[in-house]
């Protein structure tokens, strides 16, 4: 008689372990326990992975950055209290769904900050606030705007590391000569939001 | 400083890793009726307790010591609800049941609480006796002698269990 032996006679629905899984999702988000909830969704510049605490959006991320590594990274920088229940994204999914297809121009959810501190949060505060959709700055004029013109680079890192990109518009940051700068998200991924904006 | 060199999964691992091992374990212990029930406490009290889970801890052997405590709380809580009930009559249910065997069922039930736990606990879950012996509050040789005595009664009460079931998919 060995353990595989007797496993064999308990077998395992899928169903049962799905329909256990969404009431741990419920149960979890009622006593308060959820800290990020987290789930992906398709997009035209590839499978995005969205998460939340319960104070808003925390992350963006593109499937470039591998989204195992990303959990991961959240796990140990905010909480390991995390599970993949989608209901607390509806609505940032809905609105990403309606920015692709050009009906929406700006995003109506809370964010949170946990992942960015000083100038960087000022510098993607000002981005948030004040690049609105179809317009460019350059990291120049965003330095200017977050109170220290002369901080550029500083800039350039802060867009570099949004942990809420497209949400938080940093694909709308190029370079004082007009050529497109880094992206998180690639520099494809970069020239379609901003084809995307412009088409319109 | 070896500590550092584990990393803290995300609770939706921990739950993707261990929840069908918890599921089998928790149906062997409460049945199935309750089962439903002894699997969500097991990982609610879970994810609270996660964050203070060392990150080198023995993920499988900690859900199983809390299951065995929500199993306890449940079988409780349904004695002192219980009311005298007719027995059921057997039904062709029992012919068909596959996924829910029944005869294994009443066979696992019929075993006294520690025999059931212990089974579980090591045919199941796959645990060391010195851990069950730990969730048991018992001896290592108890543990061990009470895993033997249950398999022991299970090959009389249903003899199935040495035969492999090679007809459905498992993983």
């Amino acid at each position: 008689m060995t353990t595989h032996d007797f496993i064999e006679h308990f077998p395992v629905d899928p169903d049962d372990l799905r329909r256990l899984h969404a009431r741990l999702e419920r149960e979890a988000q009622v006593g308060g326990l959820l800290d990020i909830a987290y789930r992906t969704v398709d997009s035209a510049v590839g499978p995005l992975l969205l998460a939340a605490t319960p104070q808003g959006l925390l992350r963006v991320a593109f499937a470039s950055e591998g989204h195992d590594l990303v959990l991961q990274d959240l796990a140990q920088r905010i909480s390991p209290r995390m599970l993949e229940a989608p209901t607390r994204l509806d609505t940032i999914a809905r609105q990403l769904d309606e920015y692709f297809t050009g009906s929406r121009h700006s995003f109506d959810i809370a964010l949170d900050w946990s992942l960015s501190h000083g100038f960087r949060r000022r510098v993607l505060g000002r981005l948030a606030t004040d690049i609105t959709y179809g317009t460019y700055a350059s990291y120049a004029k965003l330095a200017r705007l977050s109170g220290s013109p002369r901080a550029v680079r500083a800039v350039g890192t802060a867009c570099a590391t949004n942990p809420i990109p497209i949400v938080v518009p940093c694909h709308r940051v190029i370079r004082s000569d007009g050529t497109m700068g880094s992206y998180r998200g690639g520099p494809t991924a970069k020239r379609a939001l901003l084809d995307l904006e412009h088409d319109r | 400083m070896k500590r550092e060199q584990y990393v803290k999964l995300p609770f939706e691992a921990v739950v993707a890793q261990h929840g069908a091992t918890v599921w089998r374990v928790v149906r062997a212990v409460v049945g199935h009726a309750d089962a439903d029930d002894a699997w969500s406490d097991t990982f609610l009290a879970a994810l609270k307790a996660y964050p203070q889970l060392p990150a080198d801890a023995n993920v499988e052997a900690w859900l199983v010591t809390i299951a065995h405590r929500k199993a306890i709380d449940i079988t409780r809580a349904a004695s002192r609800r219980a009311v005298p009930a007719a027995d059921t009559p057997d039904s062709p249910a029992r012919e068909r049941a596959d996924a829910h065997d029944l005869d294994l069922d009443a066979a696992v039930g019929a075993l006294p609480p520690k025999q059931r736990q212990a089974v579980a606990y090591h045919y199941l879950a796959g645990l060391p006796y010195s851990e069950i012996a730990a969730i048991l509050d018992s001896s290592v040789a108890a543990a061990r002698r009470a895993a033997a005595d249950g398999i022991a009664t299970l090959r009389r009460t249903y003899p199935r269990i040495d035969t492999p079931r090679k007809h459905h998919d498992h993983a």
